[in-house]
């Protein structure tokens, strides 16, 4: 209840909060730039620094705070929240932290706003540099580049921390107390980094992911994106590029005493109509590490047996969803186990369909599909099947797009002789095939029905091994044109001959009959 | 009032106790500074702007935010060397604590000096180990880094549990409270001492030395 708030104390406050998100959003983002920040003390006050505070403003930042928040504050019920994740250069992506900027019921009636408010939000912002520094994801930005990125999404509403793995840690930075409630600052933080940094150099060993339906679209709306956190870096040369206030930005309170401030001017506010803050980025579900037995028998298009990971169809769109690597304990869709990264329902809908076009017997965990470091093309198609159907790259794909169907347009391999041997390539055999191995990393071949644990040869070894015997010398092609003379010449006498036997040969057919 | 007061403790390698001493005793005064006051007439004041700058730690795998001020940094830095030659030179087994006091000077009547009240305390206390090799020295970075994280949010913690601070002052109280001194910031009035543990017993007499030297100080 602000019953005893008087109505400039509720406008300042109200302004005190709203630029208290903005100036957290920036001090989040800037942190995880993966650059030092540094910024000069000033003796005289500039009117513009917030807080007392020299805090830069990215515009681009500020532009998305503004948008998530749409004109609204953080409120009970009503957080703002900062995601931060990384995307490795393969498309593969993880949350790494969420901060959170709550507000609760407990008030502090006889606080007063204009000093003592404001001097503890300064407090706490200078506890959130402090902070940003401490957790794991700092140390992760400071290294992004060449491998990864570190992005950024901001949303409003209900905070969601199910992205964060098992056993993520949380970290409170502080609380003020003001007369309409209580803002509390804090970050939950994944520890279980140990998948991502395994994961992150092994490029030629790559493990089973989640597989993603990745010819389709992902309609995402605007909060959904994220946004890199080096897309601008800020330095001190670049001081020019902020100009300290934006022309439409508030100037702040930095005169204080009894009285109340007196510089302030009224703000030209965004009104968006919010694309509703809640997004609902579709987390992966079941995600199957390397530890999963069953390895996927996955036509490809040169026919070979691919067991990759799926690099998601928009290398080009790095920023749309993510694609998390790690087991999700509690992810709100167990359902649809080839879920991708769209909150779309029309995502959720296709993925349990081609969870149920596939055998009944397929397992439940989900894979995903490399395509190698060199590929032209984003986007392959793929089928997956379980390992427990042989031949299971022939079962009905009705989920398959015909224009990329092996079936209806087979790899254009030259040695295999039928569909079977084509998608049963390995890539030892790779002379034999002809067909280069563009698209596919592929690592083990395990053929149906073998089991490796019998004969000290496996079906698998044999097939290698025995794959490319030497060509029968009745068929071998270089025979000299002086021989097939030879040949000519001498079939009037073999045929004498076999007129000659010709009972013999009758009798012989007889007994075959 | 109570003096507020707080321990932190930390093992580290020699060559890390100036970056550990410093990363904590900054990200304290990070929060115990604020930008210079300006008194105007009919009693305001305007406050400056703080700077801040993200400092990277050669021999721990850490990186603290300082306030941008070169003259408070030269000030601290000062500190750190002097302990950590008197605990080099001290030939214990290399324990010692630092404190950071921060303090309000109370004006009393001549013949008496003025009296310094402290209304916070941060004691950090210092274990110096010696490595063997390369590898433990690696583990050791980053070990230390990890522990500074838990002080600092220890001490973000405390700090942030918003109890006593000292009264904002009017034009004539400010040196009161506030160290003027430096040019760029301002930071609340405070000094730093330090006491090496030779061996059992002595910390004891140093203590009380001090004590005694301290109230008899002009």
């Amino acid at each position: 209840m602000d019953s005893d708030l008087s109505p400039q104390d509720r406008k300042d406050l109200d302004k005190f909060i709203k630029f208290f998100a903005l100036k957290t959003v920036q001090v989040i983002v800037q942190a995880r730039l993966g650059e030092k920040i540094c910024t000069r003390s000033s003796s005289s006050p500039t009117g513009s620094d917030w807080f007392t505070l020299a805090i830069k403003d990215i515009p681009e930042v500020t532009h998305e705070a503004k948008k998530a928040l749409a004109g609204q504050l953080p409120s009970i019920g009503r957080s703002m929240c900062v995601e931060i994740s990384l995307k490795t250069s393969e498309g593969d992506s993880m949350e790494l932290e969420t901060w959170c900027l709550e507000m609760n019921e407990k008030c502090e009636k006889d606080i007063k706003v204009s000093y003592t408010v404001y001097t503890r939000l300064s407090l706490l912002l200078k506890s959130l540099l402090a902070i940003t520094r401490v957790t794991p994801a700092y140390k992760l930005s400071r290294k992004q580049g060449h491998d990864y990125v570190i992005l950024y999404r901001i949303y409003f509403g209900d905070v969601q921390l199910s992205g964060l793995g098992d056993g993520f840690q949380t970290v409170r930075v502080g609380i003020v107390g003001t007369p309409i409630g209580t803002l509390t600052l804090s970050c939950a933080y994944r520890t279980n980094l140990a998948l991502m940094s395994s994961r992150q150099f092994e490029r030629t060993a790559p493990i089973m992911g989640i597989i993603i339906d990745h010819f389709v679209e992902r309609p995402l709306g605007n909060t959904a994106l994220m946004h890199p956190c080096n897309y601008r870096a800020p330095g001190e040369e670049e001081g020019g590029a902020y100009a300290g206030v934006e022309d439409s930005q508030e100037v702040c309170t930095t005169s204080f005493s009894t009285s109340p401030p007196s510089q302030l001017c009224t703000s030209r506010m965004s009104y968006q109509t919010p694309p509703l803050g809640a997004v609902d980025v579709c987390h992966p579900t079941a995600c199957t590490t390397a530890a999963h037995p069953h390895q996927m028998v996955v036509p490809g298009k040169e026919g070979g047996v691919p067991q990759v990971l799926l690099q998601p169809s928009h290398g080009t769109q790095a920023d749309h969803g993510r694609l998390p690597s790690c087991p999700a304990a509690d992810m709100p869709h167990q359902a649809p186990p080839s879920s991708c990264s769209s909150g779309d329902a029309d995502v959720l809908s296709r993925s349990t369909e081609v969870k149920s076009a596939s055998p009944s017997d397929a397992i439940e965990t989900t894979f995903t599909r490399k395509v190698g470091a060199f590929v032209n093309k984003p986007t392959t198609q793929v089928t997956t099947a379980s390992l427990d159907l042989p031949f299971a790259a022939f079962a009905p794909r009705a989920y398959d797009l015909e224009e990329n169907d092996p079936m209806v347009h087979p790899p254009a391999s030259p040695t295999p002789s039928s569909p079977l041997q084509g998608s049963l390539h390995s890539q030892s055999s790779s002379q034999s095939g002809g067909q280069t191995q563009e698209d596919f990393v592929m690592v083990d071949f395990k053929p149906a029905f073998s089991k490796d644990d019998l004969l000290p040869m496996d079906l698998g070894t044999f097939y290698r091994e025995f794959q490319n015997p030497p060509q029968l010398a009745s068929l071998s092609i270089d025979v000299s044109a002086q021989s097939m003379a030879e040949d000519l010449d001498s079939l009037p006498e073999k045929l004498a001959i076999y007129e000659k036997d010709i009972d013999e040969f009758d009798a012989f057919v007889d007994t075959l009959q | 009032m109570n003096c507020r007061s707080e321990v932190l403790e930390v093992s580290l390698e020699g060559r890390q106790v100036d970056e550990a001493l410093l990363s904590l005793l900054h990200t304290i005064l990070l929060h115990r500074s604020t930008g210079k006051f300006h008194y105007k007439k009919e009693g305001t004041y305007s406050i400056g702007t703080v700077g801040t700058q993200d400092t990277d730690c050669d021999f721990i795998d850490f990186t603290f935010v300082r306030v941008s001020s070169d003259e408070l940094d030269r000030v601290i830095r000062k500190a750190v060397t002097e302990f950590k030659d008197a605990l080099g030179n001290s030939g214990s087994d290399g324990m010692g604590q630092i404190s950071l006091e921060f303090y309000q000077k109370k004006k009393s009547r001549w013949p008496f000096s003025d009296e310094c009240i402290p209304w916070e305390v941060w004691t950090i206390k210092v274990n110096v180990v010696n490595l063997a090799n390369e590898q433990e020295r690696q583990i050791c970075r980053e070990k230390v880094g990890e522990k500074l994280g838990e002080k600092v949010i220890n001490i973000v913690e405390v700090i942030n549990r918003h109890e006593y601070l000292p009264k904002m002052p009017t034009q004539s109280e400010v040196d009161n409270v506030f160290d003027t001194s430096l040019k760029d910031v301002q930071p609340y009035l405070y000094k730093i001492t330090y006491q090496i543990t030779d061996s059992l017993g002595t910390s004891v007499s140093t203590t009380m030395r001090r004590l005694i030297k301290d109230t008899l100080a002009l």
